[in-house]
């Protein structure tokens, strides 16, 4: 009886902080596509440049916020995912769900707007640019996917537990 | 000297004069005497003081002092990117270490009643309400950066030994201001919420991100392309390391702050304390 009332506490806990779990999931999904961006493409293979001749104000200001932003967004997800923790109220697919969305919403942003659009550097500096956009973006399309697909398995649950507890 | 100075792409033939060094290392001495001997006084009152914030205000005066005289202070005089270094170490890091050296509590600590009720009412002023305001903090900040790198205002620096005095000791008090309007160390109190810090943080950040880019394509009158490139590169991760350390520390105090009840309850109680019942 009792191990069971403490298995209801801990799923009303993940219920009433859903919207805490996505969030601290797509903040550091955010987070961490920029930082993959920012060691792997820029520090390690050096593909993306700094700064790119082309580049508008509009990309340098768009640029600098997100940076900025995902800067914060990494560790302030982090005290999010730790807060959830100590409320017992981590639900690690709806966390992952946002993670998916979040790293996905960046890079398709970052492969589109701020490559495309604003021009602030290409993926690589070679001819056959267009596989690498086309990986890119397709890659950023995919985890939106897979995310989205998440937060509704995670929304079927919650809907379900909400029928539950009406019985 | 003169001819290097030259080489080095600046107009000027000068060197760093030595009063202007000698005028800003001596508030930071100064500051490093009164510390130590608010150390003493509180030590007098039974009222020890933490190793680590003295540390912490040595290792903040010793980046200070580099940064405006000596070796450093003379390259940074000829090259963009000491003097970008030099920038790092006076508005940025030394700041923060100091700041986290928890200055006023220590005076407050130190100084007779009358004398700590004065400060506790300079600190509730008005006049420091408005310069620890995130907005007004982070504007006096990055937003002197903007005019520093892209007026001739840098260029002019480099001739004329009080404007070199004057900047300085405005990046200084700038960034000082700035770390404390974002993180409470010290008695706040003017008291902003988290989000309102965390945004404006954010905002000036980025502000600080774009003014490094931009100076990268964009050299400041007098400074070469390669020095305006590494220069830009080092402000750009530079400022990336040292924020990352106030980010992590506002948000450390945001999480203990909404810490729910029986967490805080649980986080007093001693373990290693015997029950006395």
């Amino acid at each position: 009886m009792t191990a069971n009332t403490y298995q209801n506490s801990i799923h009303s806990n993940q219920i009433s902080y859903s919207t805490r779990n996505l969030w601290s999931g797509v903040l550091f999904g955010v987070g961490l596509a920029a930082f993959l961006d920012e060691t792997l493409f820029h520090q390690l293979l050096h593909w993306h440049h700094f700064y790119d001749k082309s580049t508008t104000d509009a990309g340098l200001v768009s640029d600098g916020l997100f940076h900025a932003f995902s800067w914060f967004a990494t560790i302030g997800s982090l005290f999010l995912f730790a807060d959830l923790r100590r409320r017992n109220a981590l639900w690690l697919t709806r966390w992952w769900s946002g993670v998916l969305l979040g790293a996905g919403a960046f890079q398709l942003y970052d492969g589109t707007i701020q490559h495309k659009v604003m021009r602030i550097h290409q993926i690589r500096y070679v001819d056959n640019l267009i596989i690498y956009d086309l990986v890119w973006n397709i890659t950023a399309v995919v985890m939106i996917l897979a995310g989205a697909f998440l937060l509704v398995r995670t929304k079927k649950k919650m809907k379900k537990h909400k029928g539950e507890q009406r019985d | 000297m003169i001819s290097t100075s030259h080489i080095h792409g600046h107009t000027t033939g000068a060197e760093l004069s030595e009063w202007a060094q000698i005028i800003l290392a001596l508030p930071f001495i100064f500051a490093l005497i009164i510390y130590g001997a608010a150390v003493f006084f509180s030590r007098q009152l039974q009222r020890p003081w933490p190793f680590y914030r003295i540390v912490l205000w040595v290792l903040g005066i010793v980046c200070a002092l580099a940064a405006v005289v000596g070796p450093l202070a003379q390259l940074a005089h000829m090259d963009f990117t000491m003097h970008m270094l030099g920038h790092l170490l006076l508005g940025m890091l030394a700041p923060l270490l100091m700041a986290l050296a928890a200055p006023m509590t220590l005076f407050l600590r130190a100084l007779p009643q009358g004398q700590a009720k004065r400060l506790s009412r300079l600190l509730k002023s008005w006049p420091s309400r408005v310069l620890t305001d995130p907005i007004a903090a982070s504007l006096l900040n990055v937003g002197g950066l903007w005019i520093l790198y892209t007026t001739p205002l840098y260029q002019t620096m480099h001739e004329n030994s009080y404007l070199h005095v004057f900047i300085h000791a405005h990046v200084f008090i700038a960034g000082y201001l700035f770390t404390v309007a974002m993180i409470y160390i010290d008695p706040t109190p003017h008291r902003n919420s988290y989000l309102y810090r965390a945004v404006t943080l954010i905002a000036a950040l980025a502000g600080h991100g774009i003014l490094s880019k931009y100076i990268f394509g964009n050299p400041p009158a007098g400074v070469p392309v390669g020095q305006a490139e590494s220069g830009g590169m080092l402000m750009y991760y530079g400022g990336d390391g040292v924020d990352l350390i106030i980010v992590f520390i506002l948000c450390l105090h945001w999480y203990r702050s909404t810490a729910p009840e029986n967490f805080k309850v649980n986080n007093k109680a001693n373990p290693f304390e015997t029950d006395p019942a």
